[in-house]
């Protein structure tokens, strides 16, 4: 029999950017939020030891222990789902501030484009454009609504950046400069404004100087120690959720978290959310928590997994394309770029930050035509120094061998004269890519891990074969002296090498419950009391890094909890 | 002003963090300070970091010993790391780094026993794109990789595989790379795989595992280690050799 405690206002499943955003937004009106975290506490003094490649990078220190949970994979519907056992792929945060801790802090805004994409794409070039079984659709909201969150997303972090002259329109500079500019970076900007395309310093959550934020939040710049990615800050530079929105609802005296809390249902009546259930990792007690708004702000995965298991909502059916939970799961093409080797000159390739790069737009979204093309939206392309560390970084001209005297010879002398122009490209959504429960696979708990369900597309092949010829062409131009290598192949999608932790789906937000899970509030269509903050709205993955516009999103969310709870209920749209 | 230990003028200072700290000119202020800053200023100095460069003098090393393997396989791998990332003008190979003893202390620990990997059944074998589906930990595939890499070495050339001339070793561990070794339990290239991996992160982990001994693996590429800041480095044009600092420095 589970433990039944007294009623909240509130209560967030997990507490990292989607959870600190809405607790400090609801914190600051009086409202009484509880926040549950499954995994420990964090603060920035964690972090003495940080430069530790090994422990951090390559042995995921900060990441979810898949000993206790994971998830599983299949390529398609005929093949059997295995679990994930270790980590390639992508990483899971987890513990306080998520993975907002150990992000690279590359803060986009995604496309007007994308908030419309279906319509827009109609537009252009008609219906037929669109492949079978791609079901993009658009978001229920522009990316004009949506700009004010944007910006308050910027503010809060201390966003540094210029403006992207491809991207939307904005109501204010980034609150402060750019990032530093190293050799390479103007290289890059010099070759592709040869190649008339529109260079601009990618918008960083790595402070370029010290700032002070609205909530009074003072952080210092950032070092360029090259320790961001997999790491936590150390001086607090990079914005995360510990450093900037916890300690503000902490403040107002109306946040409790509680860490080593996993939540396990949400308890509703069919309609209405009613509280969560959640096990205290430490004693193995059943807790039950009343709240009158129920917030799920965890991962991609855990938000569909909790709602799946929960019973809460329609699941989503591939075979009849009904249904919501666990709709457009998407992720990200990352292969396709070029390498270019440099005999004569040396880069201090071992400075760096996570999201100090240079980067253009003029191959994203629908920003060139595509009437020839066989897919849809693209890629941004860019040329990063995030610091190289030495057991992950052994680049060696194709053809040396991968290890004895030939090999240690060419990776000691390319460790610092190499340069990468990489693409970062868009996912768009299937039919047959999704998100349910494993019948098979258990986690710690004995409830079912999700199970995914994907496959790289034609479409993406496509993608990855074009951005790769552009970045070759830039690199070109920038003069590598040695060899240039372009990668344009695209595999099958497979689980083991790293490539990006940026899943989305699975309770998408749109204009219809027909077609989605939750409204332009992330309110979902089928209990108004719930609302499911994250990556998991994106009805569709952009060319970009997604922490900017799930920001965005959390703001809008806090605002739509807001007026929920003053109006006495019903749906906000 | 941070001034940046660089080697080619062996006078400079490496910046130490409570210098760092007091010089960058931190902003400490506001209704909630982020960072480590305001609590690092409050603590007591930590201890100046060795010198730069500087060797430590010869002592023992009671960090060199076997906490897993047993000396047989010690040979095996410690012989099998120096052919995979060998000495030679350069600089000191996988032996002289002591990589063989940073395998040996990480099988020892969570690593060898996979204590963050989901190793719960059933097992079933999958597509190479669904990664590792096997039941065995780390410090098993070690056992049988080894014990198999003497058992090919003694059918064909009828010496154990640290008695092998360098060459032939090469060989081995080709016909492991390329599967011709066929093993009944496990993957000969992914234990080739898993060793190669080892290795490197053996040669360029912070030594403070016990491999890349005297930070050399790091000197050899010109990888700085652990320095508190490079914002006096990030705009140069010129490459910036400095000596480089373990996580030692760090302490405390």
């Amino acid at each position: 029999m589970a433990k039944k405690l007294p009623k909240v206002d509130v209560v967030i499943v997990g507490v990292g950017w989607g959870g600190g955003v809405i607790a400090s937004e609801l914190t600051k009106q009086g409202l009484t939020v509880v926040g549950l975290e499954r995994g420990k506490e964090r603060k920035t003094e964690d972090y003495f030891m940080v430069h530790d490649e090994l422990r951090y990078a390559l042995r995921y220190e900060m990441m979810q222990d898949l000993s206790k949970e994971t998830i599983t994979f299949r390529s398609k519907n005929s093949v059997r789902a295995l679990p994930m056992r270790s980590y390639g792929s992508f990483l899971l945060g987890t513990g306080l501030g998520g993975s907002g801790v150990h992000w690279n802090g590359q803060t986009f805004r995604f496309l007007p484009y994308d908030f419309e994409i279906r319509s827009k794409t109609i537009e252009r070039y008609g219906e037929k454009k669109i492949p079978d079984g791609m079901t993009i659709q658009d978001w229920g909201i522009t990316y004009d609504q949506l700009e004010p969150y944007f910006d308050k997303f910027e503010r809060m972090a201390g966003i540094s950046g210029e403006e992207n002259p491809l991207g939307g329109k904005r109501s204010q500079p980034y609150p402060t400069p750019p990032m530093k500019m190293t050799p390479s970076m103007k290289m890059f900007q010099e070759a592709s404004k040869k190649k008339n395309l529109h260079p601009y310093m990618m918008p960083s959550a790595n402070l370029s100087e010290a700032y002070t934020n609205p909530d009074g939040v003072s952080r210092a710049a950032c070092q360029y120690c090259g320790y961001c990615e997999r790491f936590g800050c150390e001086y607090g530079a990079k914005a995360d959720p510990v450093v900037t929105v916890i300690p503000v609802a902490k403040k107002t005296g109306k946040f409790e978290i509680r860490t080593h809390s996993q939540v396990r249902r949400v308890l509703h009546n069919g309609k209405k959310a009613t509280g969560v259930m959640y096990t205290d990792i430490t004693t193995g007690e059943e807790i039950e928590q009343p709240a009158d708004i129920v917030v799920l702000t965890s991962y991609v995965f855990n938000n569909v997994r909790l709602l799946l298991m929960s019973k809460l909502g329609r699941p989503y059916d591939p075979t009849t394309g009904k249904g919501v939970i666990g709709k457009n799961y998407a992720y990200q093409v990352i292969r396709g770029g070029a390498v270019g080797f440099f005999d004569d000159k040396e880069f201090n390739l071992y400075a760096g930050a996570g999201s100090l790069a240079m980067c253009l737009d003029d191959y994203n979204g629908d920003n060139f035509d595509h009437k020839d093309l066989n897919f849809i939206h693209g890629a941004n392309i860019s040329l990063s120094q995030l610091g190289l560390r030495p057991i992950a970084n052994n680049k060696v001209p194709e053809g040396t061998p991968s290890w004895g005297k030939d090999f240690k010879a060419a990776s000691i002398k390319y460790a610092n004269r190499f340069l990468s122009v990489g693409a970062q490209g868009a996912s768009m959504p299937f039919k047959h890519h999704f998100l349910d429960l494993d019948p098979t696979y258990k986690d710690v708990y004995g409830d079912p891990l999700m199970r995914i369900t994907y496959d790289f597309e034609e479409q993406d092949r496509q993608l990855a074969a074009y951005c790769a010829d552009k970045c070759g062409e830039i690199v070109k131009e920038m003069g590598a002296s040695s060899k240039i290598e372009i990668n344009k192949k695209l595999g099958p999608y497979d689980i083991t090498p790293y490539q990006s932790t940026h899943n989305t789906g699975g309770v998408i937000m749109g204009a219809s419950p027909e077609t989605s899970a939750v409204n332009n509030y992330l309110q979902m269509w089928d209990a108004e009391n719930v609302f499911v903050v994250g990556a998991s709205a994106f009805a569709h993955n952009s060319g970009y890094n997604p922490t900017g516009t799930m920001g965005a999103l959390s703001y809008r969310a806090a605002e739509g909890i807001l007026k929920y709870r003053k109006s006495g209920g019903g749906s906000l749209v | 002003m941070v001034v940046l230990a660089q080697t080619n003028n062996g006078n400079d200072q490496p910046v130490s963090r409570r210098n760092f700290l007091k010089n960058s000119g931190l902003v400490i202020g506001g209704l909630v300070v982020g960072g480590v800053a305001g609590s690092l200023i409050k603590k007591t100095p930590a201890p100046a970091p060795t010198q730069p460069g500087a060797t430590p003098a010869p002592a023992a090393d009671f960090n060199q010993a076997l906490m897993y393997f047993t000396p047989e396989q010690f040979k095996v791998v410690d012989a099998a790391c120096e052919r995979i990332f060998p000495e030679d003008e350069i600089g000191p190979g996988a032996k002289a780094l002591g990589a063989a003893y940073f395998i040996d202390h990480q099988l020892a620990g969570d690593w060898g026993f996979n204590s963050r990997d989901y190793m719960q059944g059933p097992f079933y074998p999958g597509e190479v794109t669904q990664g590792y589906q096997g039941r065995l930990k780390r410090r098993e595939i070690f056992d049988i990789g080894i014990q198999e890499m003497n058992n090919y070495s003694t059918s064909t050339q009828k010496k154990r595989f640290y008695e092998l001339p360098p060459e032939q070793q090469d060989a081995v561990l080709k016909a492991f790379e390329s599967d011709e070794v066929k093993l009944t339990t496990i993957s000969a290239s992914a234990f080739f795989k898993m060793l190669r991996a080892s290795t490197l992160e053996g040669v360029y982990s912070d030594p403070l595992y016990g491999g890349n001994k005297n930070m050399d693996g790091w000197k050899m590429r010109n990888y700085p280690g652990n320095q508190m800041a490079y914002t006096q480095v990030i705009e140069q044009d010129k490459f910036v050799k400095m000596a480089p600092l373990s996580l030692r420095d760090h302490q405390h």
